[in-house]
């Protein structure tokens, strides 16, 4: 009955999560929680679900595991293939096309929502939201079971025009509140910052995640 | 005559649901699918809600009263089922007034929380109702009660209810701090009920915020033109 609850149809190893991603002028930074959870089990506590497509474009995957693994898969193969054929890196609009083909195609059997984000040459950072099989360029997107608890904070602290570290807060604050109050979401914070010099994965754990007024102050 | 009214019953539901003579929404239940949010300060609480009542997608009533009295200094903020809650509002309101009577003084914010969780709990099954009761008294200053479908009660700093609150937890989670002023709750609970209209369809109207206190209660009203700004439009 509700479209982020993909996560009710997969008994068996549901990504249901906090995944989302930002563009900032000259790059993107994508975030994403690590808990993989089989019913009330979590079956992986460190799980990084920020895949890379190509140097410098990656996807967040939500939903059920093994689907977004495999069309992220699937998508890796063929962007390495286009790219062979072009001669040139690709473009993030190109894979975010691949991934949308596969989530409308196929969109009665998988349950599966992938964020694509990236850098190129032509339009610089880049993210696009294909949930369902649609596509759609937006400065930022939020997907998962615990995005909605964050819709509100997203749209009040979001402004045009942050600078990367700005971004990087932003995600690191956003994936810490979902994790809070989702209980299909936490773990560690898994970071990836794609630029035009370089793509940095980062890993925040727990007890260095940002807290709030309900919580107990952190150990030194 | 029996035989044909009973042949009448049997082929009515069919009848609507084949055709559109009759529209969906009078066969849906009239709820207060719904945002409403209370917080507390020192010397007394920010009430507020928003102010849409839906049968199905028809909107009943675009600019309704969710923040309901139940004593001078007590009020409930009410989400669920539009029936459920009045009737629950009416009944808790009756005992009250009745209990302080007796009392000969003004009510406690808690025994109105309690006799509201017992009419939730007692009831459970046939009820679907999600109360905040808030209020101001002389023992523990301002208070708000939080009393779920299910019938938990828990007293919370600042709580949020109704369809909408889901996408205001992290909001209101980064943004609250103990020991804000009442000028400063006003504006978070504006701000956050906005952002709750914005993205919940059950949602929407003017945002109606309510301050009780030693002194009284104020209310007032922000039209949708008047309501915050949010960035991302």
């Amino acid at each position: 009955h509700c479209r982020m609850g993909q996560e009710e149809r997969t008994s068996g190893g549901g990504l249901s999560t906090t995944i989302l991603a930002i563009e900032f002028d000259g790059g993107v930074v994508l975030g994403s929680d690590s808990r993989v959870s089989a019913g009330a089990s979590v079956v992986n506590r460190v799980m990084n679900k920020l895949s890379q497509l190509h140097d410098k474009i990656y996807c967040a995957l939500s939903g059920s595991a093994a689907d977004a693994q495999t069309i992220a898969e699937v998508v890796n193969y063929q962007l390495d293939v286009h790219s062979m054929e072009i001669g040139e890196d690709p473009q993030v609009r190109s894979a975010a096309t691949l991934v949308r083909n596969i989530s409308y195609k196929y969109k009665e059997e998988l349950s599966a929502h992938l964020i694509v984000a990236g850098w190129d040459r032509r339009k610089g950072g880049q993210v696009y939201a294909t949930l369902n099989g649609l596509l759609t360029r937006q400065p930022f997107a939020v997907g998962g079971s615990g995005s909605s608890y964050v819709y509100g904070f997203v749209d009040a602290e979001y402004r045009k025009g942050m600078s990367k570290e700005e971004c990087q807060k932003f995600v690191v604050s956003t994936l810490s509140l979902a994790m809070n109050r989702d209980g299909s979401s936490g773990g560690v914070a898994y970071l990836v910052t794609i630029d035009e010099h370089c793509t940095e994965e980062k890993v925040i754990l727990g007890n260095d995640l940002p807290t709030f007024y309900d919580q107990p102050p952190k150990y030194p | 005559m029996a035989a044909t009214a009973s042949m009448m019953q049997s082929f009515g539901p069919n009848l609507s649901a084949q055709n559109d003579l009759v529209p969906d929404w009078t066969r849906t239940e009239v709820s207060t699918g719904t945002t409403i949010m209370a917080v507390e300060y020192d010397g007394g609480v920010v009430i507020g809600a928003d102010s849409r009542t839906t049968t199905g997608a028809y909107i009943a009533n675009r600019v309704t009263d969710k923040l309901t009295p139940i004593h001078d200094r007590i009020f409930c903020c009410r989400s669920g089922s539009a029936a459920d809650t009045q009737a629950i509002a009416d009944v808790v309101a009756y005992q009250l007034g009745f209990h302080s009577i007796e009392l000969d003084e003004p009510p406690l914010v808690e025994t109105a929380a309690h006799l509201f969780k017992a009419s939730c709990y007692r009831y459970r099954e046939e009820l679907t109702a999600g109360i905040l009761v808030a209020g101001w008294d002389r023992r523990r200053g301002g208070q708000v009660y939080c009393v779920p479908i299910g019938g938990m009660l828990v007293r919370q700093p600042v709580s949020v209810g109704g369809s909408g609150s889901t996408y205001i937890y992290g909001f209101m989670d980064s943004n609250y701090k103990p020991s804000m002023s009442k000028e400063q709750c006003l504006e978070l609970t504006a701000t956050a009920l906005t952002l709750a209209m914005e993205r919940d369809g059950s949602s929407g109207g003017v945002v109606r915020l309510a301050s009780i206190s030693e002194d009284g209660v104020e209310r007032r009203v922000i039209l949708g033109n008047q309501l915050p700004k949010i960035s991302t439009h």
